[in-house]
């Protein structure tokens, strides 16, 4: 079966998995701006990672006939740095006419602090002027629940069209306010602190399917960029129809990317159908 | 899937994630020093009765999430001192 990962950190990721992912059906990444694992000392190293980003990682992609896309932020964790932040958000704008960039993210909370609330806003402020979807990052264990209600919070101070908006890493205690609240939600498989495929499942079957896409998340720290097709096993392990299966890990993620104007995914079934 | 069926399924890999909680927790009492106090292992405990009680709703998983959450204020945007947009 194709599918779309929607949130993989392929910076941090060998060639040998882009190979991995394709033989595995992928077909597009969408690879959110993150922490790198060290805090970064000036903006131009983010002005290099956004070119990584939006020139050199499509082309690793493609070499697997994967597309890759791309959103462009300072991430929580570094958003503790106020005055780095600013300097970040002044360059955004210069990437955003790059051809495989979807919008701003993954912006969001990490410790629920001051300073990653005012940058927090700040990127919905750029999002909001831009006219960018956004994707949203919820914290960690503990700090999850207060802060995704937190960013609900902030979210419904501003004018923005909540179907262009997803949050991401939800759980059993968070995806309900997400999903109430008229936003995009996305479940995260990790092998310990986020969500397995079987309790992923379990919230399908409890929420329904709509609005609702499924990502790996894969990156630097233990994590596996082949989570997705693990779902889709344990989907038809438990006898769900394939126009579901189909509908979480392909269907809804394009139909996400496709409010924005830089997302033009070639349909797998047709593709080299003219050479 | 019925429940009959599930639980043929996912009986053994119940069992087994029950062994090594109850493993787990055997470690650390048997390792030196004294833990009873720390407020994960009391967090613990209220999971594992989450677990073991019977629910009027399944939202066992949900129940134990929202256990070893912090709480969340309302009206947090005061103590953070930020201007709200509205």
């Amino acid at each position: 079966m194709y599918y779309i990962d929607p949130h993989l950190h392929m910076v941090s990721r060998t060639t040998d998995d882009y190979e991995t992912l394709a033989k595995m059906g992928c077909v597009a990444i969408s690879e959110p701006a993150f922490w790198a694992g060290f805090d970064r000392g000036t903006a131009e190293s983010f002005r290099d990672y956004f070119r990584q980003l939006t020139e050199v990682e499509p082309k690793r992609a493609a070499e697997y006939g994967i597309q890759h896309f791309t959103w462009l932020c300072i991430n929580a964790k570094e958003a503790e740095n106020v005055e780095l932040s600013r300097e970040v958000l002044k360059i955004i704008p210069d990437f955003l006419d790059c051809p495989n960039v979807l919008g701003i993210g993954e912006i969001g909370l990490n410790k629920n602090t001051h300073n990653e609330a005012i940058i927090f806003q700040e990127h919905m402020e750029l999002a909001v002027k831009y006219d960018q979807q956004i994707l949203i990052h919820t914290p960690h264990l503990e700090d999850k629940y207060q802060g995704t209600r937190m960013i609900l919070d902030m979210l419904g101070e501003h004018e923005v069209d909540r179907s262009r908006v997803l949050v991401d890493h939800v759980e059993e205690h968070t995806i309900g306010p997400v999903l109430e609240a008229g936003y995009w939600a996305g479940m995260t498989l990790y092998p310990v602190t986020k969500c397995t495929p079987a309790r992923a499942v379990d919230m399908i079957e409890r929420y329904g399917a709509e609005r609702l896409c499924v990502n790996s998340a894969g990156d630097w720290g233990p994590s596996k960029p082949t989570a997705v097709p693990d779902l889709i096993l344990e989907m038809r392990r438990r006898g769900h129809d394939e126009k579901l299966i189909r509908q979480v890990v392909y269907d809804n993620p394009r139909t996400f990317f496709s409010q924005s104007k830089n997302f033009n995914l070639a349909d797998p079934a047709t593709r080299g159908a003219a050479t | 899937m019925n429940s009959k069926q599930i639980l043929d399924r996912e009986f053994l890999d119940i069992r087994g994630k029950i062994l090594e909680v109850a493993a787990a927790l055997d470690r650390i009492q048997r390792a030196d020093g004294d833990v009873s106090d720390d407020p994960r292992m009391t967090l613990l405990a209220e999971a594992v009765k989450v677990i073991a009680a019977s629910q009027a709703d399944p939202i066992r998983a949900e129940k134990i999430q929202l256990l070893c959450s912090r709480e969340y204020h309302e009206n947090w945007l005061e103590g953070f001192s930020m201007l709200s947009r509205n």
